[in-house]
């Protein structure tokens, strides 16, 4: 069977599997927002909680995702649950990250403005530091997101959700002619929502941007 | 929350600031920034924080809102023991301009001049009165200039945005750290002239800090010479100080020509002027050379139909028929504004031997020349030292 007759006769089935996969995607990458963002905000000002916290986000990082993914199923069971929480754990390191030095490169001579006006710590933050860091956050969101599209894929391994089943089930009937046709239509879908995401937050990213400090 | 105005006002007699025995060590730091400071700032008065870079003068000035909390001692404001109490409420009544503004880059300038009476919680149309009204202060167009952000003003336009921003609610007191250092000197004196002129208007109680000793004296009522620590080594008006420096330190610090600096205490504005021969432009030749005949200087000022200058114009050797269609240049004119130093600086760039004052209108008013300054400057240094002129005219009725 020719991939095109294939796609012809599985579109439904594999725009399902995108859908779950982007799905799984933005969830982990909010969550991982919310908590990074809070991890960098909390941590950028002092050296060593920072230094912790870009330390432990980057061994997240370098898990091998199978390793992972295996040792989530004793806590988490299979399904859903150990899908998001892997993603997230990979998306975290970009995002703190971006989100530490996005706040340490605010001119101080515009925190110390802000303090001499009279703003507290929290109005500060909300009102001047993050809209300032956010350029430099959103990229690290953005970054964090393309690398759990291609992970996300992984996840049918625990059975999670997304494209990653169409490759597993083509992986698992190598030698017949319709694993490669599972396969590539897996990878296409996968390729298919990065480029849609990478666009999406290039958009994003000039909306949310303040006019004043836009390039 | 309370507008910063309804805040009690001083007692008379009562300084506006007080600060008593401040101290600040920097941790992992030998020697203290600042080791015991007491002064008192009055009420209404411009009070200069001048001295060697290192002295302490940004530690001392950044203790009085507590941007920078003191190590010991105690800040009083408006008699109120404010050591203590909220720093964000007691910063909201402390206008703060700092050499590197640090506007808001992400807010049009009429927030970031709102950002104060905002967070007092004033509403939308009291607010952008006020705005407008600030910017009109400082002489930015609100038209104009409102909905600009930060990168699309001039460094100067941007530190007016911050001394507007500074007196958002209209705070009893200004801090104001080199506000005007990283600015070209013409500007510099444009905006320090500008300044000034608001200070008449808005008689806020300012320190104001600087290590360019000239500034000090051009702008402050009283100057606090500091040396190393934050120690005072001199706290009096400018004259006094140029008259009496209270020691080596001092005198070195106001470094060579006190008489020059002298010139920096007066405005072109508290002199009377000389007049200067003029011709109208486009008179005939004849009309100048007889211009010329009648006077002795060798330069004649040419005014435009609205009486403004044009340019000066030099003697010619006798015969030659001469037109104003192309005067030397006046160069830069003089306003009332302007210090005598100013004046001077104009004299030696100028083509003729005076400056040209105009008016706010561009009107010629009148000129200043050297002997004009020479006979001020001897005039007010037997005014400052009457012992000394005393003795020499006893001198001379003696021989
Ligand atoms: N955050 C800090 N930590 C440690 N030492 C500091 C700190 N800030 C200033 N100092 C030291 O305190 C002293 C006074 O500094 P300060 O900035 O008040 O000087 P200044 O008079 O404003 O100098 P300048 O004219 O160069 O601005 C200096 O010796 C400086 O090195
Ligand atoms: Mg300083």
């Amino acid at each position: 069977m020719s991939f095109g007759s294939y796609l012809a006769g599985n579109w439904q089935d594999l725009l399902k599997l995108t859908v779950q996969h982007l799905l799984l995607v933005l969830v982990s990458v909010a969550i991982a927002t919310v908590i990074g963002v809070a991890l960098g905000v909390l941590t950028y000002q002092t050296a060593a909680p920072r230094a912790f916290v870009l330390a432990v986000t980057g061994i997240f990082l370098t898990i091998p995702s199978f390793a992972l993914f295996g040792l989530l199923i004793a806590p988490l069971g299979l399904g859903y649950t150990p899908a998001v929480f892997a993603l997230v754990m990979y998306a975290l390191l970009p995002i703190v990250r971006n989100t530490i030095t996005g706040l340490r490169e605010v001119d101080s001579a515009v925190t110390e403005s802000a303090r001499a006006i009279g703003m507290g710590r929290w109005r500060r933050l909300a009102q001047v530091e993050v809209p300032l860091a956010w350029p430099v956050i959103i990229t690290g969101i953005r970054v964090a997101t393309l690398l759990d599209v291609g992970i996300a894929a992984i996840a049918a391994y625990v059975g999670g959700p997304g494209l990653g089943h169409d490759i597993f089930d083509g992986l698992d009937r190598i030698g017949f002619p319709v694993a490669f046709n599972l396969a590539l239509s897996g990878t296409l879908g996968v390729i298919v929502i990065a480029i849609v995401l990478d666009i999406f937050f290039m958009f994003l990213g000039r909306f949310t941007t303040p006019r004043g400090i836009r390039g | 929350m309370a507008d910063v105005s309804s805040h009690a006002s001083t007692s008379p007699g009562e300084a506006m600031i007080r600060l008593d025995n401040l101290e600040k060590h920097y941790p992992g730091q030998a020697r203290p920034a600042v080791a015991t400071l007491s002064m008192e700032i009055p009420e209404g008065e411009i009070v200069i924080l001048v001295g060697p870079s290192g002295c302490g003068k940004t530690t001392t000035l950044k203790m009085i809102n507590r941007i920078i909390e003191p190590s010991g001692g105690r800040i009083f404001l408006q008699g109120e023991d404010v050591t203590t109490t909220n720093a964000d409420e007691l910063r909201r009544r402390i206008g703060y301009v700092i050499q590197q503004v640090g506007l808001f880059p992400h807010q049009t300038v009429a927030a970031n001049v709102g950002v104060v009476p905002k967070m007092l919680g004033w509403d939308k149309r009291r607010i952008a009165n006020r705005v407008d009204e600030l910017l009109e202060l400082v002489g930015l167009e609100p038209g104009r200039y409102r909905d600009r952000y930060p990168k699309e003003l001039s460094g100067g336009q941007n530190q007016r945005v911050g001394v507007a921003r500074a007196l958002g609610a209209d705070p009893p007191v200004m801090l104001m750290d080199e506000p005007f250092g990283a600015i070209d000197p013409i500007n510099r004196a444009r905006l320090q002239n500008e300044f000034l002129r608001l200070q008449e208007e808005i008689k806020k109680t300012i320190v104001f800090v600087t290590h360019d000793i000239d500034e000090a004296i051009k702008m402050g009522d009283r100057i606090a010479i500091l040396s190393e620590e934050s120690r005072i080594a001199q706290f009096d008006t400018p004259s006094n100080i140029l008259a009496n420096p209270a020691d080596d330190f001092v005198e070195n610090f106001l470094g060579a020509g006190p008489s020059v600096k002298r010139l920096t205490l007066s405005q072109v504005g508290e002199i009377e002027l000389n007049s200067w021969p003029t011709v109208q432009a486009g008179v005939s030749g004849e009309a100048i050379g007889e211009a010329f005949r009648r006077c002795d200087d060798d330069f004649l000022l040419v005014l435009d139909g609205q009486h403004r200058p044009k340019g000066w114009l030099a003697r010619a050797d006798s015969g030659r028929v001469q037109s104003t269609d192309n005067p030397l240049p006046i160069l830069s004119p003089v306003t009332s504004q302007s210090t005598l130093f100013d004046a001077l600086n104009i004299i030696l760039q100028s083509y003729s031997t005076a400056a040209v004052v105009v008016g706010e209108d561009g009107a010629y008013r009148g000129t200043l020349d050297l002997e004009r300054l020479r006979a001020l400057i001897h005039v007010e240094q037997e005014a400052q030292l009457p012992t000394a002129a005393a003795d020499q005219q006893d001198a001379r009725h003696r021989s």
